[in-house]
């Protein structure tokens, strides 16, 4: 089935998240949405699905004009969508979530899960999928849980299927296979729209390159093109996505962590005997799938972890037990993973953020109150040194990009002594242009001479940052590795197989 | 993985009760009634030596505390569900022989007795299943109850029709439940609140219009019709437990019936998979084209109408008139039985016929005249719940959306 979208405009207030996009799939070919976060891609593709009502342009199935009003008039009429948050329900079975929505039933209402049994096992044995329609969804990996989504597609029968953003909680492994899958979907006559901002899953599968940018389409390009080019397009302007850095000049191993585990509220243990060390001037790289104990690492070093045993020493000095205002005085600096949560407080100016963790002693304090004077020169100093986009320092932090969230955070936390650096995915959801200047500040902050640990979920970022790669899976780190190990070691490694 | 010891923990501590009650065992017997007139055959009433069955008791509790103990830590399996129903009824039977020293226990109309109080109670906590399944927290459920039970004993006295009474109830408690809905759903107010609210907004009305409009009048507006008890034939002469379930009014058949449509209706149909689907990840349910608020708003309701049916019970089925405030906190205690119930039908009505039981417990003592202050026994039932939903079901969760309103993007 042929899929056209003509001159699709879609208005959330004042903003405009779709203008005037076109867009045409072909049976049997897979075609990229490629662009940054908040280009209009997921919006887009909601406006297809029927989750949203377009506010212009017009949906064609096979040159025919049809009319979405929800979710279920887009299955009905062919179209299926793997949604980047699995739209899944945890505590059903496999065979329960493929069903839902139009559930094979008997003598009237009951529901016939024998005949769902039987339909997950034959969309399953058709890709080879091993799913047991029996299993409780929220049990399986999240690997399997995609292909539970992606079977939810296919058995309503889907000629077009959209992929949004799938391999964001995957493996390089399971990228591989969700990518056959994609293949072996276009060979079977599907049109496919793969939504995504990774190029190099684009290379490898496009046979049709869209590239949005903030809302609008600003070309179509060649599947062979290089990823510059394609980054390039992307983003507007010359990008070159290697991080420049220097090699590494190491020095004295300052910041040590030795046997140390961490328990849940609930009792399981999140990490199990984590040893490694990092050499002042060096950046050691945390790479992994997203919720494999990088969180929990994280929040241990800063004291924020409730359970923990083992040993983390900065210059001789133990941490664990002390809480986090000692450890931050110790010169931590700490980059969350999630900023407008934990980096920011939303609703506070810019100035009041740049302050949040010295605002009780001076120059910030003077006697009970805050040295407005002074707030103001450091806030106008930083914004300028950290390029922040704003009206002024009393902007709220609510009102900023993600970027320039980013950037206040990092302001704030390298204006301090610092004797370590923790950056928890510090680029996630970045557009290209602050996702260099974030590489920058970490490279700078390294080749200051201060020890390095970063988060990294996404390989190529910690290839490229990183001095050596430590990888970790459920709780425990499989192996360190220098930052040139093949990509293949790396993925076996952040499936738990050590190299 | 290391079972937790909990369990164990639980029975262990629990057991001290079955000591004490052991050491402390009056000598003397209990006299145990399990026979009816109907019965088709009767059994003799018995007398136990309360000593001696406090012995036993405890001998299967210690005997239960040491399997679990067994089960955890030399097996390293979960403590089987037998094993703490084997605790649980020798600890009961424990507290009754020893509760009914010197007098005689009739088992059958303390059972009675016991299911007439769970009836509302299960209504209500039905109520609460069908509302929390689809995501709405349903603390209205008092207020359902208070509402059925008025509007059926007004109309029920002006018509004279009982079965018109019947129809006013649910209608009755329908409506609270769709002003719940609209503000949970539709103005997305924080259901807790709205549940408290609208309870205090049906005591305040049926106050005020017992006051002023039934008062005036009594006889005339409130003095309805009372449904008769219906015996069933061969069922109803079943020894000890035939009178107890099968010789009730229409009210107490129709939950028995209830019961059932609810628990295969959730769990066997495709609506009931569509409200569970709702009640967990609204999200999840509007991408396949379930409509969230559609079945949002017909569960709630439906809920509603199930706890104004059980209103009726008190006034059409018990009391035979209307009194302020009549359901006296059923609607909470249907609530507790909904959670330690765990959300399911079935289970939720067995833990209703628990808190009855445990409630008509005082009532029967009150009326031999224990020794035994009775405060101390109307608060003993909930004092076991803390321990029981604690220790032995552990960590409960509900249905995931449940309090979250779904906001369409």
């Amino acid at each position: 089935m042929k899929l056209e979208l003509r001159g699709i405009t879609k208005r959330f207030g004042s903003m405009v998240a779709n203008d005037n996009v076109n867009l045409i799939a072909l049976p049997g070919e897979i075609h990229c949405l490629l662009g940054e976060n908040g280009a209009g891609k997921s919006t887009l593709m909601n406006v297809l699905y029927g989750l949203y009502q377009a506010d212009g342009g017009e949906i064609l199935l096979d040159d025919k004009v049809v009319k979405f009003s929800g979710p279920g008039d887009a299955m009905a009429a062919g179209i299926g969508m793997v949604h980047q948050h699995f739209m899944l329900i945890p505590v059903f079975t496999v065979a329960e979530n493929v069903i839902l929505g139009h559930e094979p039933t008997k003598f009237g209402s009951l529901l016939d899960l024998e005949a769902a049994r039987a339909k997950v096992r034959e969309v399953s044995a058709k890709f080879g999928f091993e799913i047991d329609p029996d299993a409780i969804v929220g049990d399986l990996p999240v690997g399997v849980q995609q292909r539970v989504e992606i079977i939810k597609a296919l058995i309503g029968d889907a000629k077009v299927l959209v992929f949004d953003e799938p391999t964001a909680v995957l493996t390089p492994q399971e990228t591989d296979e969700l990518m056959a899958i994609m293949k072996q979907l276009r060979a079977a006559g599907t049109a496919i729209v793969f939504i995504t901002h990774k190029l190099r899953e684009v290379q490898e599968v496009a046979d049709k390159i869209t590239v949005i940018r903030l809302g609008k389409v600003v070309g179509e390009a060649d599947p062979k093109s290089t990823a510059n080019e394609l980054a390039s397009m992307m983003v507007g302007r010359a990008v070159d996505l290697d991080v420049e850095k220097d090699p590494a000049k190491p020095g004295k191993p300052t910041f040590k962590v030795e046997g140390l585990s961490a328990w849940s509220h609930a009792g399981t243990k999140v990490l199990d005997d984590i040893n490694f060390e990092i050499h002042e001037g060096e950046i050691l790289v945390i790479a992994g799938v997203q919720g494999n104990g990088q969180t929990e690492l994280t929040e241990a070093i800063i004291g924020m972890h409730g359970k923990t045993a083992g040993s983390i020493q900065l210059d001789g000095r133990e941490l664990i037990g002390k809480n986090v205002k000692q450890v931050l005085d110790l010169g931590v600096g700490f980059v969350p993973e999630d900023r407008t949560e934990d980096g920011l407080v939303a609703e506070f100016s810019i100035a009041e953020n740049l302050m949040l963790d010295r605002s009780d002693r001076k120059p910030f304090a003077k006697g009970l109150n805050i040295n407005l004077d002074y707030l103001k020169k450091f806030a106008l100093e930083k914004l300028k040194q950290f390029d922040v986009r704003a009206q002024g320092i009393e902007s709220k932090a609510s009102q900023l990009s993600g970027g320039n969230q980013q950037k206040v955070v990092l302001a704030r936390e390298l204006s301090r002594e610092l004797r370590l650096l923790v950056a928890s995915q510090p680029t996630r959801g970045l557009d290209v242009g602050s996702i260099e200047f974030v590489h920058e500040q970490i490279v700078a902050t390294r080749d200051s001479g201060i020890p390095v640990l970063i988060v990294a979920t996404e390989l190529d970022e910690a290839t490229q940052l990183g001095d050596r790669i430590a990888v970790m899976y459920k709780g425990k780190i499989v192996g360190i590795v220098p930052s040139n190990t093949p990509r293949a070691t790396l993925g076996q490694m952040m499936a738990g197989i050590s190299a | 993985m290391k079972q937790s010891k909990r369990t164990t923990i639980s029975l262990l501590v629990l057991s001290l009760i079955g000591l004490w009650l052991f050491v402390s065992a009056p000598a003397g017997t209990t006299e145990i009634s399990i026979s009816t007139d109907s019965d088709i055959f009767k059994l003799p009433s018995f007398g136990l030596g309360v000593g001696f069955v406090s012995g036993i008791a405890f001998a299967a509790q210690v005997l239960a505390v040491i399997a679990s103990g067994y089960f955890v830590l030399g097996r390293n399996h979960k403590t089987p569900r037998w094993v703490v129903i084997l605790f649980a009824v020798a600890l009961v039977f424990e507290i009754l022989v020893g509760l009914f020293a010197g007098k005689t226990m009739t088992f059958t109309s303390l059972l009675q007795g016991s299911l007439a109080l769970a009836v509302p109670l299960i209504f209500g906590s039905l109520a609460g299943v069908l509302s929390e399944r689809v995501g709405v927290v349903n603390i209205a459920i008092e207020g359902q109850l208070l509402a059925g039970a008025f509007v059926s004993a007004l109309i029920a006295s002006l018509s004279d029709n009982m079965f018109a009474g019947l129809i006013g109830a649910v209608i009755a408690g329908a409506l609270v439940a769709w002003v719940l809905a609209v503000f949970a759903i539709k103005y997305v107010v924080d259901q807790i609140i709205v549940g408290v609210v609208l309870n205090v907004l049906v005591v305040g009305l049926t106050n005020f219009m017992f006051s002023t409009l039934m008062v005036s009048n009594l006889p005339f507006y409130n003095q309805p019709p009372r449904f008769d008890k219906i015996l069933i034939p061969l069922l109803g002469q079943i020894p000890v437990l035939g009178p107890v379930l099968f010789n009730q009014t229409l009210i107490v058949y129709l939950m028995y019936v209830a019961v059932a449509v609810v628990y295969v209706a959730l769990f066997k149909t495709r609506w009931g998979l569509r409200v569970r689907a709702v009640g967990e990840y609204p999200k999840a349910a509007d991408t396949v084209g379930i409509n969230v608020f559609r079945t949002r708003y017909v569960s709630v309701i439906l809920g509603g109408a199930l706890a104004g049916l059980g209103g009726s019970f008190f006034t059409l089925g018990q009391v035979g008139a209307f009194g302020k405030e009549m359901t006296n906190g059923a609607g909470y205690i249907a609530l507790a039985a909904l959670i330690f119930g765990r959300w399911n039908p079935l289970y939720a009505a067995f833990a209703a016929l628990l808190f009855g039981f445990a409630e008509n417990l005082q009532y029967g003592l009150a009326i031999i005249g224990s020794s035994v202050p009775s405060e101390f026994l109307l608060m003993l039932p909930y004092a076991l719940t803390v321990v029981a939903v604690a220790g032995l079901v552990g960590k409960v969760t509900g249905p995931a959306a449940s309090g979250k309103a779904y906001i369409k993007s």
